[in-house]
C-alpha cells in the first residue's frame, strides 16, 4: 500500500484516501471537432504502460479533494515525487 | 496422568499451575508456560497428524511457526472452531479442546494406511496438474476420497462468537522479531528517543535466548531480555507486542500484524475483549529480526516421529522443560547440532551418537562433547530410519566427504528420537514480500535477503549472523541507523557480554546418500505437509520442469498451510541436484503474505455483521421503518422499496400504491438523490460544457432536465439542476452517481478549465426531499403553506422558496411520475416534521408512502429512462430517443459531443430505445430478456436487442416494457420475440415508451 | 405563517446567489442525525465511566466557504465577519469564540457556528465578501461528534489511518480522513479531546462504529 505525499495537505496519507485517475498530462483537445476519428480514439482510449516511470493523476478523495501529478515507478513502486496540476514533472524516463 | 517427558525441574513453565486439555478426546496435563506441543511432547503423544498423500503417522518436528505437521483443529465448541492452529505457536490454557485434523478415522489407525498406500499410488507427483488435464469429472472422484480422508481443518458450522477488529499505527521505527538482534535493536532506538514499535510472534520477548543455556554478562540471558523488556516498557513511545505476527510487510514500509489478544486464555475471549487484532503498521525505517529456522535433513524414512530439528529438541528441553525422548541420535552438517546432544545429555538422558557428515570438524562445541564423552561418529550419515509411530533405530553409514553417496557399511543403532540439523535458513518471508529476490550465500549455505528499495535494515540470524554476540552487535547498529535516518541524535547503549563461541565450518549436505538410488530407496521426505519426496523432485525433474518455480507447482512443494519454511531450500538443493546446477542456477523461492495463516476473522475485523458496510439512512428513515418498508439498496443508502399493508404481496402492494399516485396523491422520500451545489460568475458555462442541453438561457426561479455524457458520447448520468441565482445552481444527480458526477465535475475544472470562476459543493445529505404526486398534491401543499401554489403562480418547473409545515423550503414543480408533483427539500434536521405533517395534513387525501418500485414503474408508464438501468455505458441520447435533450447550438464542443459523431456513433441500425407491448397484456417479459426476429431460426440466434425494464402496470392492465432493438425507431408496429431460458416465447410489439398521458398533459395541470 | 426569512428568486438573484434562512421558528424542533439514537436517555441511564466519552454538538451552524486564499480583501471580509482570520496553513484550525474554522483544502474552509446565527452571518458574508467565492450552508448535512476520555486515541486509531501521535497531531489540528468505511472531519479541541464532522447518512453507521471500537474500554454518553 502506497504512502502518499499529498501536495496541498503537505503530508503524507495512506493510499486509501486517494484514488488513481489515469495516465497526467492527457489534455482535452482544444478543438474536438476538428479531431479525426482516430485522434479522437487516441484521446479517449490510448495510455501508456510502461514498466519504469509513470506519470499518473491522483486525487486526495478522502482528504482535500483536489487533483494532482504523481511520478512513480510501475516496477518498485516508488514514487519519485508529486507535483501540482499545471507543473511539469522533473523526474522524467531516459 | 504422567507427563513421562517432563523434567522435574528447569524451564519456563510454572509447575505450580497445572492446565488439563483435550488431544483427540483424551484429557492430558501441562503447565502454564506450555505450548500445545510441549505439553503433548510431555506426555509421550507420538503421532499428531496422518499425511496428505501416503496416511504416514507424522510426529512434532519443530517448536515454531516452521512446524509442519502438529497442525490442529481448536475449539471446544462448534462456533469456537479453528483450524490449521500450529501447536508450537498455541499457548497452553485451562480446558484447551485440540484434535488432528488428518487422519481417518483416528490418527493411529488408518483406513488409508491399512489400504497400504492408496493415497501416494494415486497422486504420483505431477497429480494436481494431471488430474486438471484430464476431464473435470475425474476430479470429483478423487477430491471426494481425498478430502475425507486427509482432511484439511475445517470452518466452524455455526457463527463465531469472538471479536476482531483491526488498529493503525505509526512509528519510526518498525522492529520484527524480539530474539537478541530485534532486542539491541529496539533498546538502541527507544534511548534515541524514536517512536517503536517491536513485535514478536511468542508468548514473551527473548527469541533464540529463552531456548538455550547462554549467559550474558555472566548471568543466564534471560536477565538481560527481562531487564530490556523491562526498560522498552518505561517509554511511552515504545509499542511492545507479543504474541504478534508480522504477517506481510508492503509497499512503503506498510506492515501487517495479527495479534493474537486472547488466545492463550481460552477458548472464547474474555467479556467484552478483542480476541485477535490486526496492526495496520507504517513505519519510516523497519528492522527485520527474524532469525533462523533449522533446516532438517533430507534421509530415508525421514518422517517417522521422533525425527526432528535439532534446534527443536534443545528448545524444549531448555524453555519447557520437556525432553522429547529417551535414546537420541544426532545427525548435522555443523557445530550447532552438538548443542541438542549437550543439552540430551544435561537432560539425563541417553545420547546414543552424533553422527557428523563431516570428516574433522573442530569448534567449541564439537570440544565440549568430545570432552563429555559423547559417541562422535565423523564422516558419517543417518541413512535411514527404522520405525513407523515411533523411530526405533537408525542405520548410519559413512559417505563421502561431497556427501553425494554411501561409502562405508551400515551400523545399526537403537534410537527413539533422531535430531537433524542442515545448517540454517535465514527468515527471509517479509523481505520478499516486497519484490525483493533474496541471494543465495555459499558461506552461510543459505538465501539472504536481497537488495530492496524499501527503508529496511536487517539484524542477527536473518543475515547469518547465528551467534548472539553478533546477532546483539548488529541490532544495535541497526538501531543507530534507524535513529540517524528518522533525524534523531545516536544512543547510548553498552551491549552485553556474550559467549565468542568458535565454529568450524558447515557442510553443503542437503540430501542424504543411500545404499538405493533415491528413486528406489524408502521416502527421503523433502516437505511434510504435502509429502513432496527426494525421488518426487527427481520425476519432476526428468519429465522436464527445470524451472523452481514449476517444479513448485508439479509436485505442490511448499503449497501447505507452511509454505514449505522446511523443506523448500532442501527442494531447491535436490532440483539442483537432479539438473546438475547450482542451487542460485535453480532459482530462487519467493515468499507471499501471509507469514502464517491467519483466521478470517481477524481479517474481517470488525467489518461484518451491522458493521459490514455503512448503512446510508435520510431523515425519515425511522418513519419508514415504523411503517413497515421493504428497503432496497441503492449503494449504500437504504430506499424504502414499497411499503406493504398486512396481507399483501409485493405486486398486490405495487398495484395499489401506482394507482394511489395516478387517481390521488403519493409521497416519496426522493433524499437520496445526489444535490451539488454550484455557484460562481462561469456556472452557467460549466453547466452548458458537461450537459448535453443549453442552459445559457434557464432563468433564475426555472428548472430544466440534463443528460450527461462522457467524452465518448455515451449517457452515463442525469437529472434536474435548478438556477437557484443568476450565479447559483443546484444540480440534482442519480442516487448511484452522485459521488462520480462530484468528482467529473472537480476533474474537468481543476485539470481543464481552472480559468472558470465556479465552485462545487455536495449538499446531498443536507436537504430532505419529500415528492408528493397525484392530482392531489396542489391541494396538500396549498394546505401547508400560505403561498399561491397555483398552476399560474407556480408553473411546472419552477421552484419557490416557500414555507412548508411552518419550515423553509425550496420547492421544485417537477415531475418524474407525470402526475402533477412537487418536490419539497428542506433542511434535513427538519426533513422529519415535514414528512410527519404531509402525511397528517394528506390522510383526508389517502396520501399513500411509495418506495423505489412503484417509482420505478410510474417513470416508466411514461417512458422515462433510469441511467444505469436503461443505460449501460454503451448508449447516447439518440440512441434513448432523446435528441430533444441535445443542443448543437452551444459554441463550446460540450462533453460528449464529439464522441456522438464518431462514425460508429452516427451508422445506421444501432440499437435504439422503445418500448414493447407484449401479445399477451399479462405476460411481463423478464428484464434483461433478448429479442430476435424469428424465433425458429437455428442457435445461435442473431440477436436484435434487449429489455431493460419490464413491469406490470395496474394502471393500463397490461404489462409494459422498455429496451433496445437494431434500429427500433423505425420499427414501430413490428413484432419481436423474446425466447426464454424455459423453451417459451414471448410476443411483442414495438411501440412508442410512452405507454401513459403522451401528450404529458398531467403534469402541467 | 410569513415568508419574511425568505428572499424570493428575484431577490436572490440581486446577490447572484440565493440565500434563505433555513431554520423554522423555535415551536419546531430539529431533529439531529442522532436524534434516533436518543443520546439524552442514555447519559441519563448509562454508564458514568468509561474510557471513552461521546458527546454530540448538535444542530450547529456549518458553512463551507470557498474562496481565493491569496485574495486579501476576502480575507479580510471573513475577519469583518468572523472576528477570527482564515487558517492557512493546511491541516490547522482557528476560534473565536463560538465560532470555528477549519481547513479542508487550499481553497475551502468548513465554518462552525451556533445553529440560530447561521442564517445572519451568511448575510452578512453575502454583505462583506468581495469577488468570486462560494458559501454553502451545509448543517442539516453534518454533525460533529466530541469524542474524548482516557481511550479516546485507540478508538480513533482503529477508526483513521492518521497518524494522530501527539507529535504528529498538535491540538487544533484538522484532517479530513477515512473513518471506518465513511469519512470524518477530526480536529483535535484538546489534550485529550476531537471533534469529528460527520455526515449525516453516515451518522447512523459511525455511532454504531464507535459503541463497537470502545467497548473494551467502556463508552460514557454525556448529553
Ligand atoms: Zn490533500
Amino acid at each position: 500500500m502506497l504512502h502518499i505525499y499529498c501536495p496541498h495537505c503537505a503530508e503524507y496519507r495512506e493510499e486509501e484516501e486517494f484514488h488513481c485517475a489515469g495516465q497526467a498530462h492527457i489534455a482535452r483537445p482544444l478543438d474536438p471537432e476538428a479531431c479525426s476519428d482516430q485522434e479522437w480514439g487516441e484521446y479517449l482510449f490510448f495510455r501508456k504502460n510502461p514498466r519504469g516511470l509513470h506519470h499518473e493523476l491522483w486525487v486526495h478523495a478522502a482528504g482535500c479533494r483536489k487533483f494532482f501529478n504523481m511520478t512513480r515507478d510501475t516496477q518498485t513502486y516508488e514514487i519519485k515525487e508529486v507535483y501540482k496540476i499545471g507543473e511539469q514533472p522533473s523526474v522524467v524516463a531516459e | 496422568m504422567t507427563q513421562q517427558n517432563r523434567l522435574t525441574s528447569g524451564g519456563r513453565i510454572d509447575r505450580s499451575k497445572p492446565l488439563t486439555f483435550t488431544y483427540n478426546g483424551k484429557q492430558y496435563q501441562g503447565f502454564q508456560g506450555d505450548t500445545l506441543a510441549s505439553a503433548m511432547l510431555a506426555n509421550g503423544i507420538n503421532v499428531v497428524a496422518r499425511s496428505f498423500k501416503y496416511s504416514r503417522p507424522r510426529g512434532i518436528v519443530a517448536c515454531g511457526a516452521e512446524e509442519p505437521n502438529a497442525v490442529l483443529q481448536l475449539g471446544a465448541t462448534e462456533a469456537t472452531q479453528v483450524p490449521n492452529v500450529r501447536a508450537t505457536q498455541q499457548e497452553l490454557f485451562d480446558g484447551l479442546v485440540s484434535a488432528s485434523t488428518n487422519g481417518w478415522p483416528s490418527v493411529d489407525t488408518d483406513v488409508m494406511g491399512l489400504m497400504g498406500k492408496v493415497g501416494g499410488n494415486m497422486m504420483p507427483p505431477g497429480f494436481y496438474y494431471k488430474t486438471f488435464m484430464f476431464p473435470q469429472s475425474m476430479w470429483h472422484t478423487y477430491e471426494s476420497v481425498i478430502r475425507k480422508a486427509a482432511g484439511l481443518g475445517r470452518a466452524p458450522r455455526e457463527g463465531d462468537p469472538d471479536r476482531y477488529d483491526s488498529i493503525n499505527q505509526h512509528c519510526d521505527v518498525m522492529i520484527v522479531g524480539a530474539g537478541p538482534a530485534g532486542l539491541a535493536a529496539a533498546l538502541t532506538a527507544a534511548r534515541g528517543g524514536a517512536r517503536v514499535i517491536i513485535a514478536d510472534e511468542q508468548n514473551e520477548f527473548g527469541g533464540s535466548l529463552l531456548n538455550g543455556k547462554e549467559t550474558l554478562d555472566g548471568k543466564p540471558a534471560a536477565e538481560w531480555v527481562r531487564a530490556v523488556v523491562e526498560e522498552l516498557g518505561t517509554y511511552e513511545d515504545v509499542l511492545m507486542l507479543p504474541r504478534s505476527t508480522v504477517n506481510g510487510y508492503h509497499d512503503h514500509n506498510f506492515l501487517t500484524i495479527h495479534e493474537r489478544c486472547t488466545d492463550h486464555l481460552a477458548d472464547i475471549a474474555p467479556v467484552n475483549q478483542v480476541r485477535q487484532r490486526m496492526h495496520r503498521v507504517r513505519a519510516k525505517w523497519v528492522v527485520l529480526a527474524t532469525g533462523a529456522h533449522e533446516r532438517p535433513l533430507v534421509y530415508a524414512n525421514n518422517d517417522v516421529p521422533g525425527c526432528m530439528v535439532s534446534g527443536a529438541v534443545s528448545a524444549y528441553i531448555n524453555r519447557y522443560g520437556v525432553v522429547p525422548g529417551n535414546e537420541l541420535v544426532v545427525m548435522t552438517t555443523n557445530d550447532y547440532g552438538y548443542q541438542a546432544a549437550l543439552d540430551w545429555a544435561d537432560a539425563g538422558r541417553k545420547v546414543v551418537a552424533i553422527v557428523d557428515t563431516r570428516e574433522a570438524a573442530v569448534g567449541d562445541r564439537t570440544e565440549a562433547a568430545r570432552k563429555r564423552g559423547l559417541n562422535i561418529i565423523s564422516g558419517s550419515a543417518v541413512i535411514e530410519v527404522q520405525g513407523s509411530k515411533r523411530v526405533t533405530g537408525v542405520s548410519v553409514a559413512a559417505i563421502s566427504a561431497s556427501g553425494s553417496k554411501v561409502i562405508g557399511s551400515v551400523t545399526k543403532l537403537k534410537a527413539d528420537t533422531v535430531a537433524s540439523s542442515g545448517g540454517w535458513s535465514p527468515v527471509i518471508h517479509l523481505s520478499c514480500h516486497t519484490g525483493s529476490r533474496p541471494v543465495w550465500n555459499e558461506e552461510i549455505v543459505g538465501f539472504l535477503p536481497g537488495e530492496t528499495v524499501q527503508k529496511q535494515l536487517t539484524a542477527g540470524g536473518i543475515n547469518g549472523q547465528y551467534e548472539t554476540a553478533a546477532a546483539l552487535r548488529e541490532g544495535f547498529d541497526a538501531g543507530q541507523k534507524a535513529l540517524v535516518e528518522v533525524g534523531l541524535a545516536a544512543a547510548e547503549v553498552v551491549l552485553p557480554q556474550a559467549q565468542m563461541l568458535k565454529v568450524a565450518a558447515p557442510m553443503s549436505l542437503f540430501h542424504v546418500p543411500h545404499l538405493k538410488p533415491t528413486s528406489q530407496a524408502p521416502k527421503q521426505f523433502v516437505d511434510y505437509q504435502t509429502d513432496v519426496t527426494a525421488a518426487g523432485i527427481e520425476i519432476a525433474c526428468r519429465e522436464g520442469f527445470e524451472a523452481i518455480e514449476h517444479v513448485k507447482r508439479y509436485t505442490a512443494m511448499g503449497f501447505g498451510t507452511d509454505q514449505g519454511k522446511l523443506g523448500n531450500i532442501n527442494g531447491m538443493a535436490v532440483a539442483a541436484k537432479a539438473l546438475n546446477q547450482s542451487i542460485p542456477e535453480t532459482g530462487t523461492t519467493v515468499f507471499r503474505p501471509n507469514y502464517t495463516p491467519i483466521a478470517f476473522g481477524a481479517i474481517a475485523g470488525s467489518h461484518s455483521g451491522a458493521l459490514f458496510e455503512p448503512k446510508r439512512f435520510t431523515a425519515m428513515h425511522k418513519w419508514h421503518v415504523e411503517h413497515g418498508a421493504e428497503f432496497e439498496d441503492v449503494g449504500q443508502w437504504k430506499r424504502p422499496w414499497y411499503f406493504p399493508k398486512a396481507g399483501e404481496t409485493m405486486q398486490q402492494t405495487l398495484n395499489r400504491e401506482c394507482l394511489a399516485v395516478r387517481n390521488s396523491i403519493g409521497i416519496l422520500d426522493a433524499s437520496t438523490l445526489g444535490k451539488i451545489d454550484i455557484q460562481g460568475k462561469d456556472a452557467r458555462e460549466f453547466l452548458g460544457r458537461v450537459y448535453t442541453n443549453a442552459w445559457a438561457k434557464l432563468a433564475v426561479g426555472k428548472c430544466r432536465y440534463g443528460l450527461m455524457c462522457g467524452e465518448d458520447g455515451m449517457v452515463f448520468d442525469d437529472g434536474v439542476t435548478a438556477c437557484l441565482g443568476e450565479n447559483h445552481f443546484v444540480m440534482t444527480t442519480t442516487t448511484g452517481g452522485a459521488a462520480h458526477v462530484y468528482e467529473w465535475l472537480e476533474i474537468y475544472h481543476q485539470t481543464e478549465w481552472p480559468e472558470l470562476e465556479v465552485y462545487f459543493n455536495t449538499v446531498t445529505d443536507h436537504w430532505s426531499t419529500a415528492t408528493i404526486t397525484g392530482p392531489n398534491s396542489r391541494k396538500l401543499l396549498a394546505e401547508l403553506t400560505d403561498y399561491d401554489v397555483s398552476n399560474e403562480n407556480f408553473k411546472y418547473m419552477d421552484w419557490k422558496q416557500i414555507t412548508v409545515a411552518g419550515v423553509p423550503a425550496r420547492v421544485f414543480r417537477i415531475s418524474f411520475t407525470g402526475e402533477l408533483s412537487f418536490e419539497i427539500n428542506v433542511q434535513a434536521n427538519y426533513g422529519m416534521h415535514v414528512w410527519e405533517k404531509l402525511h397528517e395534513a394528506g390522510e383526508k387525501y389517502g396520501l399513500t408512502p411509495y418506495g423505489t418500485e412503484t417509482m420505478h414503474i410510474l417513470r416508466a408508464e411514461k417512458g422515462f429512462i433510469i441511467a444505469g438501468q436503461d443505460t449501460d455505458g454503451s448508449v447516447h441520447p439518440y440512441d434513448l430517443g432523446m435528441g430533444w435533450c441535445v443542443s448543437n447550438q452551444k459554441p463550446f464542443s460540450y462533453i460528449g459531443k464529439r464522441g456522438m459523431n464518431r462514425s460508429d456513433c452516427t451508422r445506421e441500425n444501432r440499437k435504439q430505445m422503445v418500448g414493447l407491448k407484449t401479445k399477451d397484456p399479462k405476460q411481463v417479459i423478464p428484464e434483461g430478456s433478448q429479442a430476435v426476429l424469428d424465433p425458429k431460426a437455428p442457435v445461435p440466434m442473431p440477436l436484435e436487442g434487449h429489455v431493460t425494464s419490464s413491469y406490470w402496470s395496474e394502471n393500463l392492465g397490461h404489462s409494459i416494457a422498455m429496451g433496445f432493438i437494431k434500429g427500433g425507431l423505425d420499427k414501430m408496429g413490428e413484432t419481436v420475440y423474446y425466447p426464454q431460458a424455459d423453451g417459451t416465447v414471448i410476443e411483442a410489439e414495438i411501440c412508442s415508451p410512452i405507454f401513459f398521458d403522451p401528450k404529458g398533459e398531467r403534469q402541467n395541470v | 405563517m410569513s415568508d419574511l426569512n425568505v428572499m424570493t428568486p428575484e431577490e436572490s438573484a440581486a446577490t447572484k446567489a440565493a440565500v434563505m434562512n433555513q431554520v423554522p421558528g423555535p415551536e419546531i424542533q430539529g431533529q439531529s442525525p442522532l436524534h434516533h439514537a436518543d443520546l439524552e436517555s442514555l447519559a441519563q441511564k448509562g454508564p458514568k465511566t468509561g474510557g471513552v466519552h461521546l458527546r454530540e454538538l448538535k444542530l450547529l451552524g456549518h458553512l463551507t466557504l470557498r474562496c481565493n486564499a491569496e485574495n486579501a480583501e476576502q480575507l479580510a471580509a471573513v475577519e469583518r465577519v468572523l472576528g477570527v482570520a482564515l487558517p492557512l496553513q493546511p491541516l490547522t484550525s482557528a476560534e473565536n469564540g463560538a465560532y470555528s474554522i477549519r481547513w479542508m483544502s487550499p481553497d475551502e474552509w468548513l465554518i462552525l457556528v451556533p445553529g440560530m446565527e447561521t442564517f445572519d452571518i451568511e448575510t452578512k458574508f453575502r454583505d462583506e465578501m468581495p469577488g468570486h467565492y462560494s458559501l454553502v450552508n451545509s448543517s442539516g448535512g453534518s454533525t460533529v461528534l466530541e469524542l474524548s476520555g482516557a481511550n479516546v486515541l485507540e478508538v480513533l486509531k482503529k477508526s483513521t489511518p492518521v497518524d494522530l501521535h501527539p507529535k504528529a497531531f498538535p491540538v487544533g489540528k484538522v484532517v479530513s480522513t477515512l473513518f471506518a468505511k465513511s469519512g470524518a472531519v477530526i480536529r483535535r479541541s484538546g489534550e485529550q479531546r476531537y471533534e469529528l464532522v460527520i455526515r449525516r447518512s453516515f451518522a447512523d453507521y459511525i455511532w454504531l462504529w464507535l459503541q463497537d471500537a470502545s467497548r473494551e474500554y467502556g463508552l460514557v454518553i454525556e448529553a
